[in-house]
């Protein structure tokens, strides 16, 4: 019998008939989910009573959509597991969509299901309804409407499994209230496979034993990791701490990529790119081979394409076929994941006895050595006021021997954080990188903290995205989740401020905000801890406070408002055309202005 | 890089929104479309296949190969330029106007285009042929009274057996 065949047969015997509703929630605990972010609305009050009978699965009411696909995000990112969303239809399914976009971007597996307008009423402009399907197309990996009961547990089992498989992805299921009232079969996850979804994972030998081959004949090599790292698991960060060990080779990462390789090895150049630290631009500039480990030569990373690396043989390794050769032209592509394939390398490496070209390695270490004696990330330190990368040294200072998950916000105070918080582990670090959406870091610290309750987990805020989504501080106290919300409040939006500065001729328009809250009262309106450092003197007493206290807090930190973030390559500028600091000239092209 | 004509086909399930997710990923992310078909091949298998004809430089043509593959509902994409590796037929109805069709219709039989009706004022004609020769029949037509032309895209097939 075929395999298809024995899948039917073994499912006709176990289906079991449950509503639409308790299909849903069935699903949802075979999947082995244990939290939901979600808001109730009309479409999808038959789950919600499903939930209500149900008590295996924790809800967590948000206080917007948007929030919930956030913090299923933070959820998903600290944790490895999918992060689940249920919202209601029209208005709480287009609430979602910048978080189905921010998890496409950055590729976090979310399954957000939508309550849909029943079928009847589809195409009528009925109360609360939207084309969800249409609307999420374009931003989740796949979505679903469906129409017929029977059909809603294979599609949910099929959603996880597109989800969280292969480069991985958020999807939407739709669900007309009629079909969650509906009886049907259900099929358990184990009676379901996809048709055509079969991503591939293996890594194909003979690239694995090229691309060792080109490691051993290099003379300035560079690991230039990302985000496809943490998304293969803790083994990939494993796997690559062991090549890095075996090679000596120089180690990079984007944004997203942070804490894949630990931050204290003296292999480590920090982050690269836009404000990456000088010494990883200019070794991604002047080596002879790159080997890109599930990134994906984003724009804020490579600059200017057509001076990118221009010198150096590329490798480039990631799950999605489709990112070879997509920005820059690569000599050896390897779909496979991440974590398998550095494993395979190390294998191969240690199997054919290779060895790094120690001489070589010598000089360009010492050649990384001078880049990193430009100290890029030095700032010029204030006794009156609070430097926005004193108080990020300062938070980082005080926060070891803590089990620490840091998420952000979208801006300066993001670059700050990236730049010099330092980190060792996996799956420590939740920012939006490739949508930047400010607003993120609140919601995310929330699904954070529900997955562990006892850790420290601190938002990196700032001042203007903090109020995008800052009504989530009641989901905290709701759920007595003691986030810490550490404000770099400068007042302005201060990255808009930093090119208006650089690019328009200093004409701040509209990026200062004239009405802030005041922030230590409203924490109190929320039942949060407000807190405010205004002096150098006064921030780690302040910053102890805010670690030592039991609930959420809210800390205003007044730093210096037109602090800049450097380096800085300016847009339209190649890897070593880096501002070094404040009292560096700009200048930026016509044609870099144009670039965003 | 210059331009490349290419044919690109996907064979896809046979489910709601899968021609829009193709379409959406041409439109979104800047691709040119030149023509489009869409078919159902297999009822059994539910599957259908999408022909599309692009043209971009050579890697813009690899991008959406491999774009198209991403695509969940998606089993294969065979890309080709039909000159060398594939066979392709476009249909066209075209329609003629005016007291007498005659030289339309002497025309029309030279370059294998047959009478569909011609009851009232006008001749309907059909050509299958391929789309360039579609286009020379329509030029054609243009000085003998063309007042409308349908025409379905592109359906191409590859040599290999497989």
């Amino acid at each position: 019998m075929s395999e298809s065949g024995t899948l039917a047969a073994k499912a006709k015997q176990d289906t079991v008939s449950l509503t639409g509703a308790e299909i849903v929630v069935r699903a949802l605990k075979d999947q082995g989910v244990t939290h939901i972010f979600g808001y109730p609305g009309g479409a999808v009050l038959p789950i919600y009573d499903a939930l209500f009978a149900d008590n295996g699965i924790t809800h967590v009411l948000v206080r917007h959509e948007q929030g919930a696909t956030h913090a299923a995000e933070g959820y998903a990112r600290s944790t490895g597991k999918p992060g689940v969303v249920l919202v209601t239809s029209g208005p709480g399914a287009t609430n979602a969509v910048t978080g189905l976009t921010d998890a496409l971007m950055d590729s976090i597996p979310l399954v957000v299901l939508t309550g849909q307008v029943a079928t009847h009423l589809i195409g009528t402009d009925a109360f609360q309804e939207a084309d969800t399907v249409g609307i999420t197309r374009a931003c989740t990996k796949h979505n679903w409407l469906v129409r017929d009961a029977n059909d809603l547990s294979r599609t949910l089992h099929e959603a996880f499994q597109i989800a969280t498989t292969g480069r991985p992805g958020p999807v939407v299921i739709d669900i007309p209230k009629d079909v969650q009232f509906k009886t049907g079969e259900y099929l358990t996850p184990d009676q379901i496979r996809h048709r055509t979804f079969k991503p591939k994972t293996e890594p194909e030998t003979a690239s694995v034993l090229r691309a060792v081959e080109m490691m051993a004949a290099a003379k300035r090599p560079i690991f230039y990791t990302g985000g496809g790292l943490i998304n293969s698991g803790p083994q990939a960060s494993a796997a690559l701490r062991e090549l890095a060990a075996l090679t000596g080779f120089p180690v990079t990462s984007t944004l997203m990529g942070l804490g894949a390789f630990p931050a204290s090895s003296p292999q480590w150049l920090g982050m690269l790119g836009m404000h990456g630290t000088y010494e990883a631009n200019h070794a991604m500039h002047d080596c002879d081979l790159m080997v890109c480990l599930g990134a994906r030569f984003d724009d804020r990373c490579t600059g200017r394409i057509d001076k990118f690396s221009p010198a150096s043989k590329k490798i480039h390794l990631d799950i999605d076929a489709s990112q070879i050769n997509k920005v820059v032209r690569v000599d050896l592509g390897i779909v496979a994941d991440a974590g398998k394939t550095i494993a395979e390398m190390v294998k191969l490496w240690k199997a054919k006895e290779k060895k790094p070209d120690a001489a070589a390695l010598k000089d360009w270490w010492a050649q990384i050595d001078r880049w990193r004696a430009r100290r890029s990330l030095a700032y010029e330190a204030s006794d009156a006021l609070i430097k926005p990368q004193y108080a990020i040294d300062r938070l980082y200072a005080l926060t070891r021997g803590r089990d620490v998950y840091i998420t952000t916000e979208v801006g300066q105070h993001q670059m700050w954080a990236a730049q010099r918080f330092k980190f060792e582990e996996p799956n420590r670090w939740m920012t939006s990188g490739g949508l930047g959406t400010m607003g993120y870091g609140l919601p995310a610290a929330v699904g954070v903290q529900m997955a562990h309750r006892d850790a420290l987990v601190i938002d990196i805020a700032g001042e203007a995205s903090v109020q995008m989504t800052m009504q989530e501080m009641s989901t905290a106290m709701q759920y007595n989740l003691p986030i810490k919300i550490f404000i770099l409040n400068n007042e302005y939006m201060g990255m808009v401020r930093q090119w208006q500065q650089l690019l328009h001729g200093g004409r701040y328009s509209h990026s200062y905000s004239e009405a802030l809250p005041d922030f230590v009262k409203m924490a109190e309106a929320f039942g949060c801890l407000g807190l405010r450092a205004s002096k150098p003197s006064e921030l780690d007493a302040k910053i102890m406070e805010m670690i030592d206290s039991p609930k959420p807090v809210l800390f205003d930190c007044r730093v210096d408002a037109t602090e800049n973030c450097y380096p800085m390559i300016p847009s339209g500028a190649a890897h070593n055309e880096m501002i070094l600091s404040a009292l560096s000239d700009a200048s930026v092209s016509d044609e870099g202005k144009m670039l965003v | 890089m210059a331009n490349e004509r290419h044919t690109l086909t996907a064979l896809v399930d046979n489910e709601a929104g899968v021609l829009a997710r193709v379409v959406g990923l041409f439109s979104g992310r800047g691709y040119n479309i030149e023509s489009l078909t869409v078919g159902e091949v297999d009822p059994a298998e539910r599957t259908s296949r999408i022909t599309v004809v692009t043209s971009g430089p050579p890697a813009v043509i690899e991008q959406i190969e491999a774009q198209l593959k991403r695509l969940v509902p998606v089993h294969a994409v065979t890309n080709w330029t039909f000159a060398t590796d594939g066979v392709e037929r476009e249909m066209a109805l075209v329609k003629v106007a005016g007291a007498d069709r005659t030289e339309a219709k002497q025309t029309a039989a030279k370059l294998g285009a047959r009478v569909l009706d011609d009851r009232g004022q006008a001749t309907v004609f059909e050509l299958t042929d391929a789309p360039a020769n579609i286009g020379s029949f329509i030029e054609a037509m243009r000085p003998l009274g063309l007042c409308d032309v349908s025409r379905t895209g592109v359906a191409a097939i590859s040599r290999d057996p497989g």
